[in-house]
């Protein structure tokens, strides 16, 4: 229990940080916003790698591949057309 | 689960760069580095995590890697800019399918461990899926929506909400079943999984269908914040900070976007979720149109007016994203501001089908940022501006949300009727995704261009120069 509360420490105080900074972002700039911060959502392909890496058979490799191929769609994917957008952004 | 001291500073490392980057997104001109500063940050968090665990096997980890960025990338590149809510929406369910699937893919080797799960554990897990799973099936529905696979309008059914009701009592009792509270019966913990997990599916849908196409800013920016939710709860089950606090930072952009939108359709978050607003469903506040008139202008006289104009404003709209006009929209706008034309654009919130979407046509289009004003920014301008020119764009310019009556009633929109000329660019008198007829166009000042806006506007440029 003690790490989990711990955890929801972090949790509260990064979810503040995030209000504070984000707030702050032009609403021209709120689709990259999203799309960037999409990409960032992809962070659980750290959990799939952990959870993988653990198994080397069966179903948990099986889910724990998929979820690695899902993140990393998001990871990519996300930061690339990102930076697509703000490529745009830049020119002017 | 142990990490190792120089993994966990990796991760704070990473966490800091993800604060850093989003920060820099706050100008156009740092934003480009600060997206490259949260890539960095990802990939500094994924070698810390390889070399700090001992990998049983790579074969599959390397496949799942490579597959997963060459579909990334490929979406990435070839998507349209038109099409990028799509994008991003399925994007979104991506990321919350891989943290459901992190959450499922540590129950089965807890299981197979055979250690029983802890009260916490179970209740980790059990969140985790729920919002991961809830996320990836509702983002494939909102996909679906913005695609036109599935119909824009809003689905409904009788007692949907109780149906809806009764599914999430369902989950809280075996998601209670899963924290090892009590047994159901002699089932297995796996069938259990399976159970939460299809409802939490069925969920995710019946979230999204009862919600119309023009309140899908409200979804794709809600979607977005359960994305990064369900990457925090999948951190607290493998205890991971660096996943808690990604996940919350993304939670937090989510759910202040949703805000944003909300408010500038004068709506509660509840309104949109529970309101199945709009289609052809609504009639209250209607005006009636039978005995109006509307007056047209073509092509030729649309120029004249605009080239003899001292000030344009331009008001753009879902219309213009569909018929993908926003550079012939630019060359006609270049035309006029050669001939001494003052010209801005005045971006209402929820104009298109996601935060921000006309910024994105028009930045594509090479439309310097700054002529962008934001509602409040140039709502005085109307009264002093000679032409406004509407291009496909309905709701966010309705003079009946003056109206007290009317189910627009109070949302915030762009005053165009003030201007001295009113030009709508739209392909017919129909109302808007909010189903109500729209005044503007019958009154003494407007002028209704219509066809489609990018044939109009390639017209419109052509007798511009003629002008």
């Amino acid at each position: 229990m003690g790490e989990m509360v711990v955890g929801l420490y972090v949790f509260v105080l990064a979810t503040l940080t995030g209000r504070e900074v984000i707030t702050k972002v032009p609403p021209t700039l709120h689709t990259p916003l999203m799309s960037g911060a999409n990409a960032i959502s992809g962070i659980a392909v750290v959990g799939a790698l952990v959870v993988s890496a653990q198994v080397d058979s069966g179903l948990a490799q099986i889910l724990g591949i998929a979820a690695i191929v899902m993140a990393m769609i998001n990871v990519v994917g996300g930061f690339m057309v990102t930076d697509r957008m703000l490529e745009m952004f830049k020119k002017n | 689960m142990d990490v190792s001291l120089g993994a966990e500073l990796a991760y704070l490392f990473s966490s800091v760069l993800f604060v850093v980057g989003l920060k820099r997104l706050q100008s156009p001109a740092t934003a480009r580095g600060g997206n490259r500063l949260a890539a960095l940050a990802m990939l500094i968090a994924i070698v810390a995590t390889l070399v700090d665990n001992q990998v049983l096997s790579w074969t599959g980890i390397a496949a799942g890697m490579v597959v997963g960025s060459l579909i990334g990338g490929l979406a990435a590149r070839t998507v349209k800019m038109t099409d990028m809510p799509q994008l991003v929406g399925i994007f979104n369910g991506f990321g919350g399918g891989a943290s459901a699937l992190v959450a499922a893919a540590e129950l089965v080797r807890v299981q197979s461990t055979n250690i029983d799960l802890g009260l916490g554990d179970g209740f980790t897990i059990a969140i985790s899926c729920l919002i991961g799973t809830v996320t990836f099936s509702g983002s494939f529905v909102a996909f679906g929506k913005l695609q036109g696979v599935v119909s824009g309008n809003p689905i409904t059914f009788p007692l949907q909400k109780t149906f809806s009701a009764l599914l999430f009592l369902t989950i809280l009792v075996l998601g209670t079943s899963m924290m090892g509270v009590f047994e159901i019966g002699a089932l297995p913990a796996l069938t259990v999984f399976s159970v939460f997990t299809t409802i939490a599916l069925l969920l995710g849908v019946l979230l999204v269908i009862p919600i119309g196409g023009a309140d899908m800013p409200v979804v794709i920016s809600l979607l977005n914040s359960y994305s990064g939710l369900a990457a925090s709860a999948a951190g607290f089950v493998i205890g991971n900070n660096v996943l808690i606090i990604s996940g919350a930072l993304v939670g937090a952009a989510g759910l202040i976007l949703t805000m944003i939108m909300c408010k500038a359709m004068n709506r509660s978050l509840a309104n949109v979720a529970f309101g199945a607003f709009g289609g052809e469903t609504s009639s209250a506040g209607q005006i009636s149109s039978g005995d109006q008139t509307a007056r047209s202008v073509d092509a030729e006289g649309a120029a004249m007016i605009l080239a003899y104009a001292q000030s344009v404003i331009v008001v753009p709209g879902y219309g213009l994203a569909v018929a993908q006009a926003q550079h012939e929209l630019r060359k006609a706008m270049d035309n006029l501001e050669e001939r001494g034309v003052d010209v801005k654009y005045a971006i209402h919130p929820v104009a298109g089908r996601m935060p921000g979407h006309m910024n994105v046509l028009l930045a594509e289009a090479d439309v310097p940022y700054d002529k962008l004003f934001d509602l409040d920014e140039i709502n005085e301008d109307f009264g002093r501006t000679d032409v406004v020119l509407v291009v496909g764009a309905n709701d966010v310019v309705n003079p009946e949300a003056h109206n007290p009556e009317s189910v627009i009633a109070g949302m915030p929109i762009l005053d165009v009727d003030k201007a001295k000329t009113v030009i709508i660019m739209k392909r017919s008198l129909s109302p808007g995704f909010a189903g109500i007829d729209n005044p503007l166009f019958y009154m003494g000042h407007s002028l209704m261009f219509f066809g489609d806006a990018k044939s109009s506007m390639t017209d419109l440029v052509r007798e511009v120069r003629e002008a």
